[in-house]
């Protein structure tokens, strides 16, 4: 044992020593290459790029004119998948929103309303006491009672009605996915990195041609939610099932379960926990994605912050966001309860009693709702929420913010160019001038250190990829801009985060702050700092910085607070001071942990630069932009696909950097 | 409990391996069926069983006992199949079930075999009722039917009128109840228990296998019961396989077991039992050579309870077997030494 370990460390040791060797070899050469080279190691050569707009382009066109099965064609497909999607939410929505009309659109005339606000607020109180007591009652009833009293109740609804419909098709599709992946490992190896991509490609990117084949409105904005929302909902189907106690998959086998039983009946019962963080992540995308679903004819609050952002009505814009965070929260904490209530339902023999004794529930929903229904043919009050009693902020934050742009103009603008002019500007232009071929070969030495050849194959493949398609000077951009969010982002976030782990008096605080941090939408932090610093890159990365903070901080904190108490301990009994028992143990062993807290960092900060591209940034979230506005589906698919390969190099890295942290410090 | 001596044959393992890693199974078919410790090593396999053969005969409780990793879990899940086996035959009933399809399988888990876990294995979602009851649910046995005979079992398990609690509400010791509950509710002719106490604390351990005989002697199932313990092994097995890195090393009665241990390893075991207490007196007994005794002590009876019935003179007591009859005497000395031993 002890030999083994000897012989392990000399080798590590050896290893380490060659690694060293090879950075410097490969760090000359990349220095001697972009001092001295010129030519196509430098910038890549337009006569060898690869036409993957063209190409994608024309794929597109063929799908939409060409592509047939014999009897239909492909668009029939997607069209009947629309009309399919369409009956639900004309049911939801007409419940919800616009009432029952003679014909769809404005033209139509209202035969019947849509459920009342004060019903649909009993309602769903007394679905929370139902599941979980008064306590989700009173939070679900304020959290509803907020988005009616600031106005936003028409704008939810819509909302809601699409939410409701793409949230259980998400949770549906993605765990059949995940039922798949998990039995049959092909499968799993062809969905993996279809998942990634789905989760790193900008939304943006697929908006195109999800209009072309599934046509302009609600649908075509429920199908991109869903390819948004889906993968992790079948990551962790997969990773739920894979956790189910061996004994329990073999206590179904042993009862002679069929494999359809063993599954349904035996791991997906007992992989429910793992399931329901599933669901809860496709209600949060679900809403996360509100805005930009808005811009393809979902409507709703999207729609009322996308209008704020183009106004710059910044109070509209927040309290609209808030709308959806209160959304978020309704539904997750209702459908999390709802479907433990629902799971653990003890056992009834016969219930003779009447229907009011058996389901008191329903029927109290259902009187409440006709109730209210009558009540609003009196009183118009029933109906829709009295504009009278609504309330905003617009104008308070208006005021403030330019109160703020009066008093401080200067102090800001001079804050912004001393940045802009030593830190930013510098940046980009050292960056820019890097040759591509030294990039991609340092990055595939990364790899090769970090997990082996595979790695290198794939993070120097990526990143080929990228300056053959013609992206590299938008990537090497979107890398600046990112780079510099997340440095920024892990400088704020990593000392709160060892804050709040240190006080654990904070954390409850800090946790909350961040929660509303990651659901409130993206673009609402755009509002508040293009007002106080117009657009441009500054802007863009402020927003990146606020938005991507919350997993810098977050995993920090778990890392810290799950170090193993014994070492901490043993770090006492050594006589360790405060300072060095947090640097010296606790952040080592929470190592790989912020790094992986770094990685969601990333992954947000690449997300919402797509966004930023609204307030003037020249990278590939502004080429998806343009594609989106110009519907180029071609241009679009492959800047996204850029961005994708960014996030994806950047993962793979950390990941299996963090993995041999991991296994060096002996976690698991 | 009684050895059987000539019952059927419920269960017989034939030279059955099981390896792990890659290629086990064309590394153990080149060799045919003979690895040794270096060719496993060569070829990176991990030897979970190796060549075991043993018989369970009808009504017996055989109790596979080893310390942890020397291959009980494995060897008990392939006599149901629930892992494949390398190489060997499980022949059950006379049928070889390696042979068997999915299908066939089914039906024999279904019917005829049941199974307790060591980590319970009790499914969180559904109630007590529901839990002894999955089995039955599972082949499509009605509800009233299916809870009819649940409740029975939990009433004979002494769990009546928990039927509504969830697992989580039980202790571990009731949550066991469940478990072997519910692994009787199909009747099983061949009851296989993995560990079932050994997650429990000690002295519940020890009324969860007082418990254990009761059931058995109302019963008398065909049982197959794994074991780390090596006393536990004792007060419940007919008959005990000690197993040592995926070998078993011997089969035999606890007593001779306890008096012929046939390794170190065994030995090992054997060392701090109390062997008045396992040895009976018909191990000891010699044949009667017509000299007088003062009284009588049955066949059965160990010698910690043959002690107390010689008198303060009596150099012999007679040994008769179920029947009444004699069969043989033990003498004083005999026993004062096997009580010496400790
Ligand atoms: N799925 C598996 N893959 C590899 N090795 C295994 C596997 N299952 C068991 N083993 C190995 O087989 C040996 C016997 O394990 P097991 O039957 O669980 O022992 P026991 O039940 O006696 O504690 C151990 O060395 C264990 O590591
Ligand atoms: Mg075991």
């Amino acid at each position: 044992m002890a030999l083994a370990d000897t012989t392990q460390i000399a080798r590590r040791r050896l290893s380490g020593g060659g690694w060293w060797v090879a950075w410097l070899i490969a760090g000359a050469a990349f220095v001697a290459l972009w001092w001295f080279g010129s030519g196509w190691p430098v910038d890549y050569p337009k006569a060898a790029q690869v036409p993957a707009m063209r190409v994608v382009g024309d794929a597109m066109k063929w799908l939409v004119n060409e592509a047939s099965f014999g009897i239909f064609s492909f668009v029939d497909l997607t069209r009947f998948i629309a009309a399919l999607i369409e009956v639900p939410y004309w049911i939801s929505s007409s419940l919800l929103a616009t009432g029952l009309m003679t014909t769809a659109g404005s033209a139509g005339v209202q035969i019947f309303p849509p459920v009342s606000w004060i019903a649909l607020i009993g309602v769903l109180g007394l679905a929370g006491y139902w599941a979980a007591g008064w306590r989700l009652a009173a939070l679900v009833v304020a959290l509803m009672a907020f988005i009616a009293l600031f106005g936003q109740w028409t704008a939810a609804m819509v909302t809601l009605a699409s939410i409701v419909i793409a949230v259980p098709l998400g949770v549906i599709l993605g765990l059949l996915l995940g039922v798949l992946s998990y039995r049959a490992p092909l499968v799993e190896r062809v969905i993996t990195p279809l998942l990634d991509l789905m989760q790193t490609v900008p939304v943006f990117a697929y908006l195109v041609p999800v209009l072309f084949l599934f046509g302009f409105g609600p649908t075509a904005a429920i199908v991109a939610t869903i390819i948004y929302a889906m993968p992790p909902m079948t990551r962790l189907t997969v990773h739920a099932l894979r956790s189910v106690p061996a004994e329990i998959d073999e206590l179904g086998r042993m009862v002679g379960a069929t494999p359809r039983q063993r599954m349904w009946r035996v791991m997906i019962p007992a992989a429910m926990p793992g399931l329901m963080i599933g669901a809860n992540q496709v209600i949060m995308l679900s809403l996360n994605i509100v805005i930009i679903a808005s811009m393809i004819g979902a409507g709703g609050l999207g729609f009322e912050v996308l209008g704020a952002l183009r106004r710059l009505d910044f109070g509209v814009g927040l309290e609209a966001g808030f709308a959806i965070v209160a959304l978020a929260i309704v539904l997750d904490r209702l459908s999390q309860a709802v479907a433990t209530k629902l799971q653990f339902q003890p056992h009834r023999g016969e219930d003779r009693r009447s229907l009011i004794a058996r389901h008191p529930y329903l029927v109290a929903s259902i009187v409440l709702a006709l109730g209210c229904g009558l009540l609003s043919l009196v009183e118009a009050g029933f109906q829709t929420f009295p504009a009278a009693g609504q309330l905003s902020t617009g104008s308070f934050w208006a005021e403030l913010i330019a109160w703020i742009n009066v008093n401080f103009f200067t102090q800001l603008e001079a804050f912004k160019d001393f940045l802009l002019l030593n830190l930013l500007i510098p940046l980009k232009r050292l960056l820019l001038s890097l040759p591509w071929l030294g990039v991609v070969g340092l990055v595939a030495l990364a790899g090769l250190q970090l997990g082996g050849w595979r790695l290198m194959l794939l993070t120097g493949g990526l990143s080929f990829l990228i300056a053959a398609t013609g992206q590299w000077e938008k990537a090497m951009t979107t890398v600046y801009l990112c780079g510099i969010a997340v440095a920024v982002a892990a400088l704020i976030g990593i000392p709160i985060g060892i804050l709040a782990a240190e006080k654990r008096r904070l954390w409850p605080a800090v946790q909350a702050m961040i929660d509303t941090l990651q659901t409130l939408p993206s673009f609402v932090y755009l509002m508040p700092v293009v007002m106080l610093f117009r657009v441009g890159d500054f802007t863009a990365i402020l927003a990146v910085v606020l938005y991507a903070l919350a997993p810098a901080i977050r995993y920090t904190a778990h890392g810290l607070m799950q170090v193993d108490p014994t070492l901490i301990e043993a770090g006492r009994a050594a006589g360790t001071t405060r300072w060095q028992l947090l640097t010296k143990v606790k952040l080592k062993l929470a190592f790989p942990e912020i790094m992986l807290g770094l990685n969601q960092t990333i992954m947000l900060a690449l997300s919402m630069l797509v966004i930023t591209a609204l307030v003037g940034t020249r990278d590939l979230g502004q080429e998806v932009y343009i594609a989106l506005a110009k519907a180029d589906t071609g241009r679009g698919i492959v800047a996204g696909l850029a961005i994708a390969f960014i996030a994806i190099i950047a993962d793979r890295l950390i990941s299996a950097g963090a993995r041999r942290t991991k296994a060096r410090l002996g976690l698991k | 409990m009684t050895i059987p001596t000539d019952a059927a044959v419920k269960l017989e393992c034939r030279s059955v391996w099981k390896l792990f890693g890659h290629h086990a199974a064309s590394v153990y078919r080149v060799s045919g069926g003979q690895l040794s410790d270096a060719q496993l090593n060569e070829h990176q396999l991990i030897a979970g069983v190796r060549d075991v053969s043993l018989k369970v005969h009808e009504g017996e409780s055989f109790v596979i006992m080893g310390l942890s990793g020397s291959g009980k879990s494995t060897l008990v899940r392939c006599m149901s199949r629930l892992i494949e086996p390398t190489g060997g035959e499980i022949v059950f009933n006379g049928e070889n079930l390696l042979a068997a399809s999915d299908k066939r399988m089914i039906e024999v888990r279904r019917h005829q075999m049941g199974m307790v876990f060591q980590h319970l294995a009790l499914l969180p979602q559904l109630s007590v009722l529901a839990n002894v009851a999955f089995p039955l649910e599972i082949q499509g046995i009605d509800r009233a039917r299916r809870e009819r005979r649940a409740r029975e079992l939990i009433e004979l398990v002494g769990l009546g009128g928990r039927e509504a609690f969830f697992p989580r509400e039980l202790s571990g010791g009731q949550q066991q109840r469940v478990g072997i509950a519910r692994s009787l509710s199909v009747e099983p002719e061949l009851w296989f228990l993995d560990e079932p106490f050994s997650a429990l604390d000690p002295l519940i351990r020890r009324e969860m296998q007082d418990e254990f005989i009761r059931l058995q002697s109302v019963l008398r199932k065909t049982i197959v019961f794994i074991t780390h313990d090596f006393d536990e092994a004792i007060r419940l097995a007919d008959r005990i396989a000690i197993m040592k890195d995926g070998r078993v090393v011997q089969i035999g009665t606890p007593e001779e077991i306890v008096l012929r241990p046939a390794d170190p390893y065994v030995a090992a075991f054997t060392h701090n039992v109390a062997k008045a207490k396992v040895v009976r007196t018909s191990a000891l007994m010699r044949p009667h050579d017509g000299r007088s005794t003062s009284g009588r002590v049955p066949a059965t009876a160990t010698i910690a309870q043959a002690a107390p019935l010689f008198g303060p003179e009596a150099g012999a007591l007679e040994v008769v077997d179920a029947a009444g009859a004699i069969v043989g005497l033990i003498e004083r000395e005999q026993v004062v030494t096997v009580l010496l031993e400790g």
